[in-house]
């Protein structure tokens, strides 16, 4: 406890030390939109940006979670699949509710993604913490049982959304709030939340000891098996929300639905300065690499300057560059 | 103590069941073999599978569909080694996940006498199949090509959004680009959308940021035409006049059905081409109707005229 008071006010006087780590994914950012810009102004319309920014939600909500399970040294390899499974038992569940409820359904669905998120990421958390599995391989499991009971559910197909919710629930994709798409409003909210609960609680502080050095957080009197379960629970919770924002976008839950997002996770956490040993975690840093990502992804499209053929090639380039420019400048 | 006897009653209790099938054994069985559902296509062929063999149970007493669906090539391989370890089969409806890994596993499953019917995806050796049934993927792109250049007056502008880099997807492809030319359509762009619905809505997205003018939308697959729509709608854009697809998937048929202004057509390359194999295998075992050869499914344009001879609302797909 003593030892935790007294790192606060250590902390406090290094915030106005800003590391390359700290604002490198925002430089990225800023240099990423200069580049695109100039290859096609269309790239910087308002549209653009607010689609591309738009769909970088899942990844940037999903991430915030991550950066809580890797930075307390954990991975979850099974978001992807777990963003399918909500999905998938969200829209059952409200179809089950819509003749009864109508638009009640709705926020019914929402509780029961909650609900459902949590207790996978509790499964996780237990899994990993009380059961002494790795991380990676337990996760592994765990996103191929997520996978198997999406396609169950759905006999292979696709689960749709009843008619009648579906133009109620679309704005929570498609709508605005003052002129800002309602998903990135979401990711904001969830961002500033998590950043909240990692810098400025206890448990956030718990969280980046255990990530750093397990022993000696445990020699601190931090329980390390709660404070990882906890960061799973975190993690299926931003699933959830994720799942509830990925709905109304094409209205219905595939076997192909949230495919390798675990990946674009990952990607987006450590891009945003994360590292992926555990340690300080860096959430707004996770925010801008999941933009960074769709960016990629839209400059792609927009420019005419690489084949088709040759996309995810330059598309991984431009990560290492990124990640070599972070290593070197440190 | 107690776990054992539990072993061996489940092991007496699955010996019951293979005599069981043994003692069935005059009738003619014909095994299915295909892959499980994991996407829209192949949900639809376990259903097309599962359909037929109810239909032929029930209609003819004297055979026996069975259909095993199967996860990969390795598990497909096994499957086939099962089928074949407790009893005699006389026919084998198979799709196989890969060319390569099956084609000597059912050349074994042919010397053992059976028929060989091979749908959709042909093994390397093709001597082995007695009968052949495909779809036609060139058809599917060039049919849409011929109805766009038809519609457009000869001349507009598209974007094209394709699939995961297979020889399917290059035939659709390579058909589409035949169907235009020599008109004045012009593709402006063309990119990888994997069949998915989600990659697909981003790709349309950015083709329409980029994009101030398209007249048409090709997706090469119904899945990613469902999230095309969904962008096109987003963005309110009016000189978008066609939004089409291919595969036959039910929500996109309705459609059709329902006479949609930009996605008034849909063609076929239907996962009921299993239920065509099957039929025709029972029909050569029971009915000595002439079945070998090669059947090639027609691409023909599906309009709200035909629409509903495609359509099939209990399906997954």
């Amino acid at each position: 406890m003593t030892l935790l008071a007294d790192l606060s006010p250590v902390r406090r006087i290094r915030e106005f030390n800003l590391t390359w780590s700290d604002v490198g994914p925002f430089l990225a950012l800023v240099a990423l939109l200069v580049i695109g810009f100039a290859i096609n102004p269309e790239f910087l319309s308002t549209t653009n940006l607010a689609n591309v920014i738009t769909r970088s939600a899942f990844t940037a909500i999903i991430g915030v979670g991550a950066t809580f399970v890797i930075s307390s040294g954990g991975l979850d390899l099974s978001v992807g699949s777990m963003a399918a499974f909500i999905t998938g038992v969200m829209i059952m569940f409200m179809n089950r509710l819509a003749p009864d409820l109508v638009g009640w359904a709705i926020p019914a669905g929402m509780a029961m993604a909650v609900l459902v998120g949590l207790f996978c990421g509790l499964g996780n958390g237990l899994i990993v913490t009380v059961g002494r599995i790795e991380p990676f391989i337990a996760t592994l499991g765990t996103m191929g049982i997520f996978r198997a009971l999406i396609t169950y559910l759905s006999d292979g197909g696709s689960i749709p959304i009843d008619r009648s919710l579906r133009d109620l629930y679309r704005p929570v994709y498609f709508g605005t709030v003052a002129g800002m798409p309602i998903p990135i409003l979401i990711s904001l909210v969830v961002a500033a939340a998590g950043a909240f609960l990692l810098y400025k609680t206890k448990y956030g502080r718990e969280c980046s000891a255990v990530g750093a050095n397990e022993d000696v957080a445990r020699y601190s009197g931090i329980s390390v098996v709660r404070t990882r379960t906890v960061a799973y629970v975190i993690q299926g919770v931003c699933v959830a929300i994720a799942a509830i924002c990925y709905v109304p976008r094409l209205g219905a839950a595939t076997p192909t639905t949230g495919l390798l997002w675990e990946l674009q996770v990952i990607t987006a956490v450590v891009i945003g300065g994360t590292a992926l040993r555990g340690g300080k975690g860096h959430i707004w840093g996770t925010i801008a690499g999941a933009v960074i990502l769709e960016l990629i992804a839209n400059l792609m499209v927009i420019s005419d300057l690489v084949s088709e053929y040759l996309v995810a090639a330059v598309q991984g380039t431009i990560i290492i560059i990124a990640m070599l420019i972070q290593r070197f400048s440190k | 103590m107690l776990k054992r006897n539990l072993f061996a009653a489940i092991a007496v209790g699955s010996m019951l069941t293979v005599g069981g099938h043994a003692i069935a054994a005059d009738k003619k069985v014909i095994a299915v073999s295909i892959p499980a559902a994991d996407h829209g296509w192949t949900s639809g062929v376990v259903y097309h599978a599962q359909a037929a063999a109810k239909e032929i149970n029930a209609a003819f007493p004297g055979v026996e569909v069975i259909v095993k669906t199967s996860p990969s090539a390795a598990a497909q391989v096994s499957a086939l080694e099962d089928l074949t370890a407790s009893r005699k089969i006389d026919a084998l409806v198979i799709l196989p996940y890969s060319s390569e890994e099956l084609t000597t596993p059912v050349k074994t499953v042919k010397e053992s006498g059976a028929f060989i019917t091979v749908v959709d995806r042909g093994l390397n050796d093709p001597t082995i199949q007695d009968l052949y049934v495909a779809g036609d993927n060139i058809a599917v792109g060039k049919t849409t090509a011929k109805f766009l250049v038809d519609k457009l007056g000869g001349k507009g502008d598209l974007v094209v959004l394709r699939g995961i880099p297979t020889v399917i997807d290059d035939e659709r492809i390579k058909g589409f680009q035949d169907g235009i030319k020599g008109s004045g359509l012009k593709i402006l762009d063309i990119q990888y959308a994997h069949w998915n619905s989600d990659e697909a809505f981003k790709l349309m997205q950015d083709y329409l940021a980029k994009y101030p003018h398209i007249d048409a939308v090709w997706a090469n697959d119904d899945d990613m035409l469902l999230g095309v729509l969904e962008a096109v709608k987003q963005a309110k854009r009016t000189d978008i006049k066609f939004a089409l697809g291919g595969n036959g998937m039910k929500d996109i048929v309705k459609k059709v059905i329902d006479g949609d202004k930009m996605t008034p057509i849909e063609t076929p390359y239907p996962p009921a081409m299993i239920k065509t194999a099957i039929w025709m295998t029972a029909a050569h075992l029971i009915g000595n109707a002439p079945a070998r050869g090669t059947v090639k499914l027609d691409a023909p344009l599906i309009t709200k005229a035909n629409a509903n001879e495609y359509y099939f609302p209990n399906s997954p797909f």
